[in-house]
C-alpha cells in the first residue's frame, strides 16, 4: 500500500469532531498571506501574500514554490473541477492561468480582466465558465478554455467583492459592498432576482464611508441555503470596530432567514464561508485577539469556537471534509483538524 | 473717557468712526500689509492679490497611497504607481487625473512632524510651531487673513468650508477674533442669510444704522476688546449676508460642477473657487477622513477617488480663470500613516516622514523635494518641518515670515524662527 492510500485510508477513520479541532502544521512566509485554497485534489494549498506571489505549498511531498504573475495583492484563486488548472486574479485587474502542478509555473494566459481590483473568482461547476467580480462594479464570465470574454454583467452600483456558482451551474451569484446579491442567469446573463444582504453594509456618516460588504457567500450542501458573511456594528470603521456577521437566506424565498453572530469577538470579518457535510456552517474570521474558525448549527447554535493566534484572512476546506487551511497576517499558513488528536 | 483696552497698546487707539466706516479695520490690528509683505513684493501683491486654499485631509492621508507610492516592497500596500506628467514622477494609481496634471504640481515626500498625535501633529501643520503651554500660535489662515488683509476689505479673510456653517472658531488666538476661521457649509448657499419676511432692505438698512448708532454711544464709554469683536463679527456677518451669493454653488454650470464631483468634497472644492474669487485671503476645506487603521486600502480607494476628481477639477478651473499663478493651493493631512501594514489592513499614524502637495502661485511646479527610503520608514533626503513649510506658505504668498506681529506690546513672530523656506520650490 503507497504512503498516500494508507493515509487516505487513515483519515477515513478519522471521525470529525468540530470540538477537538487542533492545529497540526503550520509554514511561515516572508510577508503576510492574504488568500488561501486547497486544489480540487486536496494535494496543494495555494496561499498568496502581500509580496505579490502565490505560495504553492505541496502537502504530499512538503516543499513549495512560488508563483509570480501578478503585479499587486491578490485573493481571488479557483481551479478546473479536475484540478489541472489553477486561476488566479488580482488587484492588479489581471486574471491568470496557470498549470496546477507545475514544477516551474507560469501563467499559461494572462488577460486584462478588469479596470480595478478583481476581489473573487468563481469557477463554474463543468469547469467551462469563470466568473470574476471587481472594483469596477462589472461581472464578467469568461472561457477557461479559451480566455474569451463571454458576458460581462452590468448592475452593481458598489464594489464587487463576492461570486459563487450554483452547483447546478444555471445561476451566478454575485455580492457587493451595499449587501446586494445579484442571481443572474449564466446562459444569458440576465439578472433574475436581488437578495437584500444590506444588513452586511454600512454607511458611516461621520467618517464618511461605506462599509461592510458581502465578504463571502456559501450555499448549503442540500442547496436550501445562502449564506453570506461578513460584518456589522460598525461604530468605528476606521478603528475596526465591528462584530463578524453571517445572514442566512432561504434559496427558494430570497428571504433572509437567520443570522449568526460570533460571541464575544470584536473587531472581526467573516472572510469565508463552508458548510461542512452535516450541515455545520464554518466561518473564517480575525478578531482583537486573534483569528477565529467559527462553528454554527442551522438552529443558531454556535458550536465551537477555534481560536487561532494570529488573525486569520482567508480559509478552506480539503476535500476530506476534515481539514481546514488558514492564512493569517503574521505570514503563516496553518492547517486545522476538524478532529480529534491522534 | 477712554475706554478700557484689555492691552492699552496704542495700536487699539484707533478712531472709532474710522473703524465703524470701514468695517474692515477693526480693533486687534496690530501691523497692516505692508508691515509684513516683503517691500519687494508688496506692489505685486497690490497688482494681483494673492492667496491660500487648503485641503485638509483630515486624519492622515496615506503617502504610500497617494505621493509617495512604494510598490513592490513590504510596507507598499497593493496600488502600483502610475506616471505623471513630469517624466520620472510617479504617484499612486489612485491618482490618475490629479497625476495628469503634475506638470502644475510640486511634491514634498520629506515631511517629519515628529509626532503621531492627531492634535498634535496637527497643530503643527496648520500653525507651523510646535503646541507648548506658555503661547497659543494663531492658525495659518489667520496669519494669512490679516497679513494680506487689505484696508479696503469688507469680507472676512479666512473661511472654513465644512459641512457644518455659522461658526466662528477662536483659532486666530492673539491675532483677534477678527481673523479666526468662519465656518460656512455647501447645502443651500448660505444658511439663514435671507430677511426675515416682510422685512424690506430698506428698514434693514435702517435697523442696522440705528443699532450702530447705539453701537457708537454704549462704545463711547465701554469699549473693550469683547465689545470689538462682538462688533467686528456682526460687520463681518452683514457683509456674507450681503454676499450670499457667493456662498451658493448652485450658481455654477452644471457642467463644472458635475467635473468637481456632486459629492461633499467636490462642493465644496466648487465654492472654496468662488470665495477665492471673490477675495478671501485664506480658504480651506476638508476631506473627511484617513485615518484608516483598519481597511486603509479599501477606505482610500473610496476617499482618494473623491479627492482625485476634485483636486484634479480644481487645479484646472483655477488655471484656466487664470487664478493659479496668484492662488497657493496646499494639500495637506495632520501627518502621514504608517509603514507597516497591520492586522486589520489598517495603516496607522507616522508623523516621521510623509508628504504634501503644492501647486501655484509661483511656486515651481513639476518639482519633487525630499525623499523617503525604500521602504517608506524614514526621510533619506531633504527633511523638511512644519516650520519649513509655514515658512514656504508665507513667502508664496509674499509674506515675510521672519517679520513680527506685535501684540500688546510684545514682538511675536509671524512664523517659527527655526524654520526656512524651500528655496527651490519659490521661484
Amino acid at each position: 500500500m503507497s504512503d498516500e492510500a494508507a493515509k487516505s485510508e487513515e483519515q477515513e477513520k478519522v471521525e470529525l469532531d468540530i470540538k477537538s479541532t487542533h492545529t497540526f502544521k503550520t509554514w511561515k512566509h516572508e510577508a503576510s498571506l492574504i488568500g488561501c485554497r486547497y486544489d480540487p485534489t486536496g494535494r496543494y494549498v495555494f496561499a498568496s501574500a502581500m509580496d505579490y506571489t502565490v505560495q504553492r505549498w505541496d502537502l504530499v511531498e512538503d516543499k513549495h514554490v512560488s508563483l509570480g504573475g501578478h503585479d499587486s495583492w491578490l485573493r481571488a484563486i479557483g481551479f478546473s473541477p479536475d484540478g489541472k488548472q489553477t486561476f488566479t486574479a488580482g488587484y492588479d485587474g489581471k486574471l491568470c492561468f496557470w498549470e496546477t502542478d507545475s514544477e516551474s509555473p507560469q501563467p499559461t494566459r494572462e488577460i486584462v480582466a478588469h479596470d480595478g481590483w478583481v476581489r473573487w473568482l468563481s469557477v463554474s461547476p463543468d469547469g467551462k465558465l469563470l466568473a470574476t467580480g471587481a472594483n469596477d462594479l462589472l461581472v464578467k464570465l469568461w472561457s477557461t478554455e479559451s480566455g474569451e470574454l463571454v458576458h460581462t454583467l452590468e448592475g452593481h452600483e458598489k464594489h464587487v467583492y463576492s461570486t459563487l456558482f450554483h452547483p447546478g451551474g444555471e445561476y451566478l451569484l454575485t455580492g457587493d459592498l451595499k449587501g446586494v446579491v445579484n442571481q443572474w442567469e449564466v446562459k444569458s446573463g440576465k439578472l433574475m432576482r436581488t437578495l437584500d444582504a444590506s444588513g452586511l453594509h454600512m454607511y458611516h456618516g461621520g467618517q464618511q464611508v461605506d462599509f461592510g460588504g458581502v465578504r463571502c457567500m456559501t450555499l448549503s450542501q442540500d442547496l436550501k441555503e445562502l449564506a453570506c458573511g461578513g460584518l456589522h456594528k460598525g461604530s468605528n470603521p476606521f478603528g475596526a470596530v465591528q462584530e463578524p456577521l453571517v445572514l442566512v437566506f432561504d434559496w427558494e424565498s430570497g428571504k433572509q432567514i437567520r443570522s449568526h453572530e460570533a460571541k464575544d469577538i470584536k473587531k472581526g470579518i467573516i472572510w469565508r464561508l463552508i458548510y461542512q457535510s452535516d450541515g455545520t456552517l464554518v466561518g473564517a474570521s480575525g478578531g482583537g485577539s486573534g483569528g477565529f474558525v467559527l462553528f454554527w448549527r442551522t438552529d443558531k447554535t454556535e458550536v465551537h469556537q477555534f481560536k487561532l493566534p494570529n488573525t486569520v484572512f482567508d480559509m478552506d476546506m480539503h476535500p476530506n471534509r476534515l481539514d481546514l487551511v488558514t492564512v493569517h497576517h503574521d505570514s503563516h499558513v496553518r492547517i486545522s483538524r476538524m478532529a480529534a488528536k491522534t | 473717557m477712554k475706554c478700557h483696552y484689555a492691552c492699552n497698546s496704542p495700536e487699539h487707539a484707533i478712531a472709532r468712526r474710522h473703524f465703524l466706516g470701514t468695517l474692515a479695520a477693526g480693533a486687534g490690528t496690530v501691523a497692516g500689509l505692508n508691515a509684513l509683505v516683503h517691500p519687494a513684493t508688496a506692489a505685486k501683491i497690490a497688482a494681483k492679490k494673492k492667496r491660500i486654499l487648503s485641503i485638509f485631509l483630515s486624519g492622515g492621508v496615506s503617502q504610500f497611497e497617494s505621493w509617495d507610492p512604494k510598490p513592490r516592497v513590504k510596507t507598499g500596500g497593493p496600488f502600483r504607481a502610475i506616471p505623471t506628467s513630469v517624466p520620472g514622477t510617479h504617484v499612486c494609481e489612485l491618482l490618475p487625473k490629479t497625476a495628469k496634471l503634475m506638470d502644475r504640481i510640486s511634491l514634498i515626500r520629506s515631511i517629519n512632524t515628529e509626532s503621531n498625535a492627531h492634535d498634535l501633529s496637527r497643530y503643527k501643520m496648520e500653525t507651523g510651531h510646535p503646541k507648548t503651554a506658555t503661547i497659543d500660535y494663531p492658525h495659518l489662515g489667520a496669519v494669512v487673513a490679516k497679513g494680506l488683509e487689505e484696508d479696503s476689505a469688507l469680507m472676512p479673510g479666512h473661511i472654513h468650508v465644512s459641512g457644518g456653517a455659522g461658526s466662528r472658531s477662536s483659532n486666530s488666538t492673539y491675532l483677534g477674533p477678527k481673523y479666526a476661521s468662519i465656518g460656512v457649509g455647501t447645502n443651500g448657499g448660505l444658511k439663514n442669510s435671507e430677511l426675515p419676511g416682510g422685512l424690506t432692505a430698506t428698514i434693514d438698512d435702517q435697523r442696522q444704522a440705528f443699532r450702530r448708532k447705539t453701537n457708537e454711544r454704549f462704545l463711547e464709554r465701554r469699549r473693550t476688546a469683547e465689545t470689538d469683536a462682538y462688533v467686528q463679527s456682526y460687520e463681518q456677518a452683514l457683509q456674507l449676508v450681503k454676499q450670499r451669493d457667493m456662498f451658493d454653488v448652485t450658481k455654477e454650470p452644471a457642467a463644472l460642477a458635475e467635473k468637481y464631483g456632486k459629492f461633499d468634497l467636490g462642493k465644496q472644492c466648487l465654492l472654496a473657487r468662488r470665495l477665492l474669487e471673490g477675495d478671501i485671503s485664506y480658504v480651506q476645506v476638508s476631506h473627511s477622513n484617513y485615518d484608516t487603521h483598519a481597511e486603509n486600502f479599501n477606505f482610500h480607494i473610496e476617499q482618494l477617488g473623491e479627492f482625485d476628481q476634485a483636486y484634479s477639477a480644481l487645479i484646472d478651473d483655477l488655471s484656466e480663470r487664470g487664478m493659479l499663478d496668484s492662488t497657493l493651493v496646499v494639500v495637506l493631512s495632520e501627518f502621514g500613516r504608517t509603514p507597516n501594514i497591520n492586522q486589520y489592513y489598517g495603516r496607522d499614524h507616522w508623523g516621521k516622514s510623509f508628504s504634501i502637495a503644492l501647486a501655484g502661485c509661483g511656486i515651481q511646479p513639476g518639482a519633487v523635494i525630499g525623499a523617503t527610503n525604500k521602504e517608506g520608514t524614514e526621510v533619506s533626503d531633504h527633511e523638511v518641518s512644519a516650520a519649513d513649510l509655514f515658512h514656504t506658505y508665507l513667502r508664496a504668498v509674499g509674506l515675510d515670515p521672519t517679520g513680527d506681529f506685535l501684540i500688546g506690546g510684545r514682538s511675536v513672530p509671524l512664523a517659527d524662527p527655526t524654520g526656512h523656506a524651500i528655496e527651490e520650490l519659490l521661484s
